[in-house]
C-alpha cells in the first residue's frame, strides 16, 4: 500500500547534518491495533532508531517491533548466586572461623561454640542465604532495568512536546528519529500518514 | 441481581459478580475509554481538597503518631520496664504488634506477586492498595524488634557489622534470621510498589498543572516515556520481580515462626508453625485490604475499579485462609495430645481454658467462625457485612498472636514462676500509635499517590487487545466483547 522507496543512505548524513535541531518524527495512533499494525509496516520499511511509546505494554508489539528478548534474567540469576555466597561466606567466616581478613578494616572471625553444634552449621545458615540471593536478584532486576533502558533520564526531547503528553493517558506514538539512514523528512512524513497516524509532527531536539 | 452479559453494558453497574459462563466478567465498570480509567484515578490527587472523612482520619492518624513517638521517647529515656513485661513473660504487646504487622503486608505481596503469577487479572485493581499497605505494616512492624531490645542506641549490633568489641551476631539464631527475612521484604516490597508505580507517577507528571506536581512527580517518574523498548525489560523485570516475591514471602513469616518454633517452649515448639503462620498472615492481610478498600472507594468515587467482584474475591482468600487458620487450631490440639507429651498437652489444655481462655475464646470465634459466613454469596456482597467481618477478623489476629506467645510464657515449666500479663498504658498507647503510624502514611498515600495500577488497569480492558474490534472497525466502541482474541488477524 505505500508508495514510497526507501530512500538510499547515501542522502541520509547531508540531510541529518542540515537539520541538527530536528529529534525525530512523532506519529500518533488512537489504537493498540492501530499503533501494533503501523509498528510492522516501519519494522519493515527498515527503520532502525524508532519507537513506540503507548500507556501501557501492547501485547504482540515486542514481536512487532523485532526487539530482541532482554539479558536482564541473566544478570539476575548471577546477581541471585552472588548473593548465595555472599550469606555463605559472611555466616562462615564470621561465626565458623577465627580468620583475620582485611575488609576495609581488619576483622576477625568468631567460632561461636552453641550447643555442641559443628562450628560450619549449613541448615543454619540457610535462611539468610536465601534471603541475601532473593535481595541481590531483585536490586539487579529493578536497577538493571532501569540502567539499560537509561533511566533515570531528567530531559528527553520527547517529553518538551505537548502532544506526547498523552502517551501516559490514551494515546499511542511511533517515533522515527532523525539519525535513522533511512530518515527523510519528507518521506518519513508522509510513510507515517500512510500508516494510519491521525497526526504527524516534528520533535526538536 | 441479574446476570451481566458484556453486551448488555449500557446503563450503570454496579454489580458484576456473577459467573457467566463463557465470558469474562469486566473488570472495570462503566468505562470503555482509557482516558477515562486515568481521569478516575488521576483526580483523586489531582483535586486541590481531600474528603471530609479524610481530614477527620488524617487528625485523628496524627493523633495516634504523636502518641506513638510519646511513648517511645518514654520508653528509650526510662527503660524496657515501662511495659508490663517481667520474667517469665518477656515478650507480649511488643513481639503481638511486630508479628500481627508483619501478617498485614503479606497480603499486599499475595496480590502482587502470586496473584500476578497466577495471572488473575482482578488484581490490578486492589494491587498499588495492597502493596502499599504491605509497606507502611512493614514499617510498622520493623519499630517493634527495634524498640523492644531495651538499649535502642545499639541496635545496629543486630548487623554484622565490625565493631570494637570484635564480636559477630549469632547466624544460628532465628531472631538474626528474622533481621535478614524482613530488611529484606521491606527493600523488595518497596522496589516491586515503586517500580510498578512508575508509569503511573508519569501520567501525574503529564497532567500535572503545577509546577512543584510537575517536579515533584516528574523526579519520581525518572524521564519514563512509555518507550516500548523501556515496556520490554519493565515487563520482564515485573515478572522477575513477582517470582522472587513469591518465595520470600513464604519465607518471611515462616522466619516469623521460626522465632517461637526454633525455642523449647510447648507452645511454640511445633512443627505447623510455618504453614500456620503463612496462612495467618494472608488471612489477617485480606481483611485488612478489604478494610482500607471499602472506605477508599466511596469517598473516592473508584468504585468501577475496585468492583464488588474485587471485595468478592477477596473475601473469599479470606474464606480460605480462615479455614486453614482453623484446620491449623484444631491440628495443633490434636498433636498435643497424639505427641504424649505432657508439657505440650499441658500448654494447649491451658491455652483454652486456662487464665487466657477469654483471648482464646475471641481468637477462635474470630477466627474460625467468622470467615465461615462469607460461604454465602449475600454476605460476600454485602458492603456493611464485609467491613464488619474484616475489622472482626483483624481483632481476632491480633488475639491469636497474643494467645500463642503470651499464653505460652506466661505458664511454663516451673509453676512458682509463672505469672499474669497486665499491659501498661505504654504498651497499649504504642500498639495504638502503630496504627496512628499505619493511617497516616496510608492517608497521605491515598492523597498524593495514583491509588490504583492506572497502566495495569488499561490493560486488562478489552480495548487494550490490539485485534479489539477488528470486525466491526469501531474502535471508539470500547465495551462489547471482552476477550476477542481472535489472534490469526495478523
Amino acid at each position: 500500500m505505500t508508495t514510497f522507496e526507501t530512500p538510499t543512505p547515501t542522502v541520509d548524513p547531508a540531510k541529518t547534518a542540515e537539520t541538527p535541531k530536528l529529534h525525530g518524527l512523532l506519529a500518533e495512533f488512537e489504537t493498540p491495533g492501530d499503533v501494533l499494525k503501523a509498528a510492522e509496516k516501519v519494522r519493515e520499511a527498515g527503520y532502525r532508531w524508532w519507537d513506540c511509546c503507548t500507556p501501557f505494554p501492547v501485547h504482540g508489539l515486542d514481536g512487532a517491533m523485532g526487539i530482541k528478548p532482554t539479558i536482564l534474567p541473566v544478570m539476575v540469576f548471577f546477581a541471585g548466586f552472588t548473593g548465595l555466597m555472599t550469606a555463605f561466606i559472611l555466616q562462615a567466616f564470621t561465626n565458623s572461623s577465627g580468620m583475620s581478613v582485611w575488609a576495609l578494616v581488619w576483622v576477625t572471625g568468631y567460632p561461636y561454640l552453641i550447643s555442641g553444634k559443628p562450628l560450619l552449621s549449613i541448615p543454619a545458615f540457610i535462611p539468610v542465604m536465601f534471603e541475601l540471593t532473593i535481595l541481590f536478584s531483585a536490586l539487579t532486576c529493578v536497577f538493571g532495568m532501569f540502567g539499560m533502558n537509561g533511566l533515570p533520564r531528567l530531559y528527553h526531547p520527547l517529553l518538551a512536546n505537548d502532544r506526547f503528553r498523552r502517551v501516559t493517558d490514551d494515546r499511542f506514538y511511533i517515533v522515527i528519529e532523525a539519525r535513522d539512514p533511512k530518515f527523510f523528512q519528507s518521506r518519513t512524513e508522509a510513510f507515517l500518514d500512510s500508516i494510519g497516524a491521525v497526526a504527524v509532527e516534528e520533535v526538536e531536539d | 441481581m441479574s446476570s451481566i452479559r458484556a453486551d448488555q453494558v449500557g446503563g450503570r453497574i454496579t454489580d458484576n459478580t456473577d459467573e457467566v459462563p463463557g465470558t469474562r466478567a469486566p473488570l472495570v465498570l462503566n468505562m470503555d475509554k482509557f482516558g477515562q480509567v486515568t481521569n478516575a484515578v488521576a483526580k483523586v490527587s489531582e483535586s486541590t481538597g481531600a474528603p471530609l472523612a479524610w481530614y477527620i482520619g488524617f487528625a485523628g492518624a496524627l493523633g495516634l503518631l504523636g502518641l506513638l513517638g510519646f511513648c517511645i521517647l518514654y520508653l528509650i529515656v526510662t527503660g524496657v520496664g515501662v511495659w508490663g513485661l517481667n520474667t517469665p513473660i518477656a515478650w507480649a504487646y511488643d513481639i503481638t504488634n511486630f508479628v500481627f504487622w508483619v501478617g498485614i503486608g503479606h497480603a499486599g505481596t499475595l496480590i502482587s506477586a502470586i496473584l500476578f503469577l497466577f495471572r488473575q487479572n482482578w488484581r490490578t485493581g486492589v494491587n498499588r492498595f495492597a502493596e502499599s499497605m504491605t509497606i507502611f505494616a512493614v514499617m510498622c512492624a520493623g519499630i517493634f524488634p527495634g524498640i523492644h531490645v531495651g538499649r535502642v542506641w545499639v541496635v545496629y549490633w543486630l548487623f554484622p557489622l565490625p565493631n570494637q568489641m570484635e564480636m559477630w551476631p549469632q547466624f544460628r539464631s532465628p531472631l538474626l534470621w528474622d533481621v535478614f527475612a524482613v530488611s529484606t521484604y521491606f527493600t523488595v516490597s518497596t522496589l516491586f510498589w515503586y517500580t510498578g508505580m512508575i508509569p503511573d507517577l508519569a501520567t501525574l507528571r503529564d497532567r500535572a498543572k503545577g509546577r512543584l506536581q510537575q517536579i515533584g512527580y516528574g523526579l519520581f517518574a525518572l524521564g519514563w516515556r512509555g518507550s516500548n523498548r523501556h515496556w520490554h525489560r519493565y515487563e520482564r523485570a515485573y515478572l522477575l520481580l513477582a517470582a522472587l516475591s513469591t518465595p520470600l514471602v513464604l519465607s518471611v513469616h515462616s522466619v516469623v515462626s521460626f522465632d517461637f518454633a526454633v525455642s523449647q517452649l510447648p507452645g511454640w515448639h511445633t512443627t505447623i508453625f510455618p504453614p500456620y503462620f503463612v496462612a495467618g498472615a494472608v488471612f489477617s492481610g485480606f481483611a485488612m485490604v478489604v478494610t482500607l478498600a471499602v472506605p477508599a472507594r466511596e469517598l473516592f468515587g473508584l468504585k468501577n475499579l475496585i468492583t464488588l467482584r474485587h471485595l468478592d474475591n477477596m473475601n473469599k482468600v479470606v474464606l480460605v485462609t480462615g479455614s486453614i487458620v482453623g484446620y491449623a487450631y484444631a491440628m495443633e490440639f490434636f498433636i498435643a495430645w497424639y505427641s504424649g507429651a505432657i508439657y505440650e498437652k499441658f500448654a494447649f489444655v491451658n491455652r483454652a481454658f486456662g487464665q487466657y481462655w477469654w483471648a482464646y475464646l475471641l481468637m477462635v470465634s474470630c477466627n474460625v467462625i467468622t470467615p465461615q459466613l462469607f460461604w454465602f454469596k449475600a454476605i460476600r456482597t454485602s458492603i456493611p457485612i464485609m467491613f464488619f467481618l474484616s475489622l472482626v477478623v483483624n481483632v481476632g489476629m491480633w488475639f491469636e498472636r497474643f494467645v500463642i506467645i503470651v499464653s505460652s510464657l506466661a505458664n511454663d515449666f516451673l509453676p512458682s514462676s509463672w505469672e499474669f500479663f497486665t499491659p501498661t498504658w505504654v504498651d497499649i498507647g504504642t500498639m495504638a500509635g502503630a496504627f496512628g503510624l499505619f493511617f497516616t502514611l496510608f492517608l497521605l498515600f491515598c492523597r498524593f499517590l495514583p491509588m490504583i495500577a492506572i497502566a495495569e488497569v488499561k490493560m486488562i480492558m478489552p480495548a487494550a487487545d490490539p485485534h479489539h474490534g477488528d470486525h466491526d472497525h469501531d474502535h471508539g466502541d470500547g465495551h462489547g466483547t471482552p476477550a476477542t482474541a481472535n489472534g490469526d488477524q495478523s
